[in-house]
């Protein structure tokens, strides 16, 4: 388990409840910044139901070696596959990716949103890979950009 | 002046960093100043993947960025000189007379520290280095993000600085 530093936020796990009647082992490891696992994995138990589909862990008061020694100590614990990371050049990024090192079967996904976690909550009858493939490509697909026209500059035209 | 911030953090290259001060100063390359990331191709790979398309990120010993940092300063982009300890951050600042203000912007918790802001832990040694950083004329802060108050070096060591 990720360690606490005194008088910071607190980091390692979050909002990984047992979700309840019917919930499964944890599939894949959120790591973000702040309180961005403990969120988006709320908006997911909202929508779907399915908040047991993850574990997450913040990078508050870590530095880079505690970081990866917390993400270290989750895959370990749980048999976790897949990590989803908020930003593709963050700490939590870095880290997974050293461990992609150590563990070539490991898949790391950058830049997840909340269309990308309940993609991968519902598929768990895929392999975690194609799951997590999956909800990377859905996750992306979500991205869109509306109105903005009549905007001064023009830009957000013809952004489809 | 190229070079807009010297900043210390264990972290490397990391979003506060690429994004956080990159966005705002207009960030066009990073000197990575790590005798031990310089020495290894694929601690290179690792951190020029977290660099967005469009800013450089540049890999130096002390003594090889002391060596460029004329090239640095005289780059027309904006750069950032980035160190993951103090130490580091001390002998480049040695070896560099022009370096004249150093940045704390992440040294966190390990054993022997001690919490000075949420974000900074000292040793009793690294905060000698960063005295002496400062009897030399350095100006020295800490500041994680751009909108957050710079904290003289006094309150770092005084404890005062988060609100």
């Amino acid at each position: 388990m990720s360690s606490s530093a005194p008088g910071e936020d607190a980091p390692g796990e979050s909002g990984a409840s047992p979700g309840g009647e019917g919930a499964d082992p944890p599939r894949a490891l959120v790591a973000g910044h702040g309180d961005f696992a403990q969120g988006i994995i709320s908006a997911v138990s909202q929508i779907g139901g399915r908040v047991g589909a993850f574990v997450g862990m913040s990078n508050a008061g870590m530095g880079a070696a505690e970081i990866t020694d917390a993400m270290r100590s989750h895959l370990d614990e749980s048999g976790i596959g897949v990590i989803f990371t908020d930003l593709p050049a963050g700490s939590m990024t870095i880290a997974a990716r050293r461990l992609l090192r150590e563990r070539p079967g490991l898949v790391v996904v950058t830049g997840a949103n909340l269309a990308t976690l309940l993609d991968f909550a519902f598929h768990a009858h895929l392999a975690p890979s194609a799951a997590a493939q999956h909800a990377a490509e859905k996750g992306r697909a979500s991205l869109t950009v509306a109105g903005g026209q009549g905007a001064a500059g023009g830009e957000g035209a013809g952004g489809g | 002046m190229a070079v807009e911030l010297y900043r210390i953090d264990d972290r490397l290259i990391h979003g506060q960093v690429v994004v956080g001060w990159g966005q705002p100063l207009d960030i066009g390359f990073i000197v990575l100043v790590d005798d031990e990331v310089a020495g290894s191709d694929w601690e290179q790979e690792l951190y020029r993947m977290g660099v967005p398309p469009g800013m450089d990120v540049y890999f130096a010993t002390v003594q090889e960025a002391a060596a460029a940092h004329a090239r640095y300063a005289a780059d027309p982009r904006h750069g950032i000189v980035l160190t993951g300890d103090i130490e580091t951050m001390c002998r480049l600042a040695a070896a560099v007379p022009s370096i004249r203000a150093v940045n704390l912007g992440g040294i966190h918790h390990r054993p022997g520290r001690t919490q000075r802001l949420r974000y900074v832990f000292l040793s009793p040694a690294e905060e000698r280095a960063l005295r002496d950083l400062a009897a030399r004329g350095l100006a020295v802060s800490a500041q994680d993000v751009p909108a957050a108050r710079p904290v003289p070096l006094a309150d770092v060591l005084a404890g005062r600085g988060d609100a």
